[in-house]
Parts: C-alpha cells; structure tokens; sequence
C-alpha cells in the first residue's frame, strides 16, 4: 500500500508530468510563465484546486450517478477554484492581480477535470491525494522551470516573491552589459521556450 | 460604429486570442493537424462563443450584480456554458442534422475551451456594453478561427518536411506557433 501511494505520488513528478508529458493545461503554461513568481504561485493554486477537486471527487464516487458525473466534477472544481480565487484575493492580493483571469480559468484547466475522471473517481482517498499532489507539484516545477528560462533569458535577472514561502533577488545574472532578449517574454517566446523544452525532455528520454 | 469596428479589429489581430492571449491552446494543438477538424473547431467556437458571450453578459448583469452574487462568477460562467454546449448539440442534432455532423466532436470539446470562459470573463472584467461584447465575442471567435486554420495549413505543410526527431510533433508545433505569433506582433502598431 505504502509503496504503490509512494507511486502514485512520483509519477506526476517526472513520468506523466502534465504539461510536457500529457501535453495538457497548456494555456497557463504559455500565459503565466513570464516570471518565476507567476508560474510557480500559479502552479501552488492549481495544486490547491487539484488536491481538493480530488478528495471531493474520491469521497463521492459511490454516490455521483454516472450519466451526470462530468457537470458534478464541473461544480465539485469550479467551488473549489472560487475558494482558491477568493482566499488569494484576501491574502495575496498582488499575485492575484497578476494572475488575473487565470485563476477562474483554472476551472477549465483539462488536466483537473482530467484527474477527476481518469483517477479519483476510481480510486480511494488516499491515492487520490497523492495523486493529486504528485500531478500539482509536478506541474509547479514544470511550470517555474519554464518561467526560470524565459525571466532569466528575457530580463537577465530573477527577482521576486512568493507570498507567505521565501524571496528571491538576484539581478544581472549575465553581468552589468547583458542586453535583455525582450522576446522570451513575449508571446511568441512562451510558444518557443515551451517547444524547446518539449524537446530536451524527448532528448532525455531517450537515453 | 467607427469604435466598435477598431475593436473588432483589436480583437482579430492585435489581440489575437491564441497567440497573444495565449487563450484555448490545448484545441489549437489538438484539432490543429488537419485541415478539416481545424476547420470544424473554428465554426463550432465561433457559435458557441457569441452564444455564450451574449448570456453571460446578461446573466452577470441581471442576476449577479443585481443580487450582489459576483463571487459565483465562476461557478456561474461555467455552467451557462456547459449547459449552453449541451443545449446546442441536442437543437442541432434535432434541426440542421447537416451542421451537426460537421461539426461533431468538437461541440462537446468546447465546455472546456479556456477561450470561451476566458472572453465572458474579459468581457465582465472590461465592463463591456451588450453590443460591445456581442463585437468582442465574435471578433475573438474570428481571430480563433483565422489563427486555428493558419495552423493548420502550416502544420500540414510541416508533415512533409524532416524535422528532428526529438523536435517531431508536439514541439515543432510549438515553435511553429511562436513564428506564427511573432507575424501576428506585425499587427501590434495598427491601432
């Protein structure tokens, strides 16, 4: 038991990590990767949502008849994103203000109503939150290192905070006469840096 | 009149939903290999998108400000449009039987297009007129359309080129989208 949970847990973390992997959720990948603290504080509500939308889910998978099953996970997630939205406008107001629409889209973010469906409502409690939380922090890490490569690439530097977790500041990290390449932090470097990556990873699997 | 049209064309081009929005990506990629599902996605997103821009606005208006319930926004949005998707297969599979062959799968598909729920939630946050967020819904579907089928042509053309192994599909896709993206910049000193 302790064993396959363990499994549960990793697997979102390198094997099935979900924006490179499943290829899934990827509009907030593209959208809120232009610094560090975006993505990754993105990255800590979407596993917020996704822990939640999966207990609920797992508890009630007995009593969810099957033919509504898709609206009821709709409702179960969209509660839980309002929660999150509300919670973080109330304590971390900033992050939320850049986020912006971001955060309610979380609602439509397929890997969540994927992970309801695929996982938790046939599996019990405890998979589901390891699950959950495995899928979530893969996620975060996939979308902070998207955002390290692009902040770091587009401004030269990497400054900024998490609310509540640590802070960061480290400016010029190319030195004093780096020329900021302004492209990465635009839309079409999100496309680009994302098709990169995509492809370092099959390089690596390769091996 | 003069106004609404810079914003169409705001919204079309210079905003483009898919490549500076960075809104409704996992379709552009997913339907985007033929040029058949791409244009099939397009035509089923620009109807159900002026639907949904039209009844969100007056359910936000009507029933949510009015009765101070602004923070079921979300909740709200979601099911107007899951049950709007629903209500369009079930009228078209009834009446134009010809429409919904083509446009199939993608009907169901759209409940979870971010760029649906992502335009009601621009056009609430914009504080848009009706009319102007009847403009905005279908200009954005349009752009969505237009940027979806140049995809798709490109992406046909791409199928008989050698790419990289590692680069193949998915990340090729990708890259091809940010050139795509970057010719849509072009746009940027228009209005």
């Amino acid at each position: 038991m302790a064993k396959s949970l363990v499994q549960e847990f990793t697997k979102g973390l390198w094997k099935e990590v979900p924006p490179f992997r499943l290829v899934l959720g990827l509009c907030p990948t593209l959208a809120v990767t232009k610094s560090v603290e975006n993505g990754v504080g993105m990255g800590i509500a979407f596993t917020a949502v996704l822990v939640g939308s999966n207990i609920l889910v797992s508890l009630l998978r007995n009593v969810i008849p099957s033919k509504v099953r898709i609206a009821c996970y709709i409702i179960i997630i969209a509660t839980f994103v309002t929660l999150i939205d509300l919670l973080m406008q109330a304590y971390a107001f900033p992050l939320s203000q850049k986020l912006g629409i971001f955060i309610p889209l979380i609602v439509v973010n397929c890997i969540v109503l994927g992970r309801a469906e695929a996982f938790a409502s046939k599996n019990g409690i405890l998979a589901s939150t390891a699950d959950a939380f495995g899928m979530g922090i893969g996620y975060t890490f996939a979308l902070g290192a998207l955002a390290a490569v692009r902040e770091l690439i587009g401004t030269g530097s990497l400054v900024g905070e998490i609310p509540y977790l640590f802070k960061y500041n480290l400016p010029n990290l190319f030195g004093p006469h780096y020329q900021p390449f302004d492209f990465m932090v635009q839309a079409p470097g999100a496309f680009i840096g994302l098709g990169l990556m995509l492809c370092l990873m099959n390089l690596t699997a390769k091996k | 009149m003069g106004d609404l049209i810079i914003l169409a064309i705001s919204c079309i081009l210079i905003n483009n939903i898919l490549l500076a929005q960075y809104l409704g990506n996992c379709p552009f990629l997913g339907t985007s290999k033929r040029m058949e599902t791409a244009v099939g996605m397009a035509m089923a997103v620009v109807f159900v998108l002026v639907m949904a821009g039209a009844i969100t606005w007056v359910v936000n208006t009507y029933l949510l400000k009015k009765y101070d319930l602004i923070y079921l926004q979300t909740i709200a949005f979601i099911l107007v449009i899951a049950a709007l998707v629903q209500f369009v297969e079930m009228f078209l599979k009834k009446s134009i039987p010809a429409l919904y062959a083509g446009l199939g799968i993608f009907l169901p598909l759209i409940t979870t297009n971010c760029a649906v729920m992502g335009v009601c939630l621009i056009n609430v946050n914009e504080e848009y007129t009706f009319i102007e967020s009847l403009v905005t819904s279908f200009a954005y579907a349009v752009g969505f359309g237009l940027a979806l089928i140049l995809f798709a042509g490109v992406r046909e053309k791409i199928l008989l080129a050698r790419v990289p192994k590692p680069l193949q599909d998915t990340s090729i896709a990708l890259v091809t989208a940010g050139i795509l993206s970057l010719t849509f910049f072009a746009f940027k000193g228009m209005v």
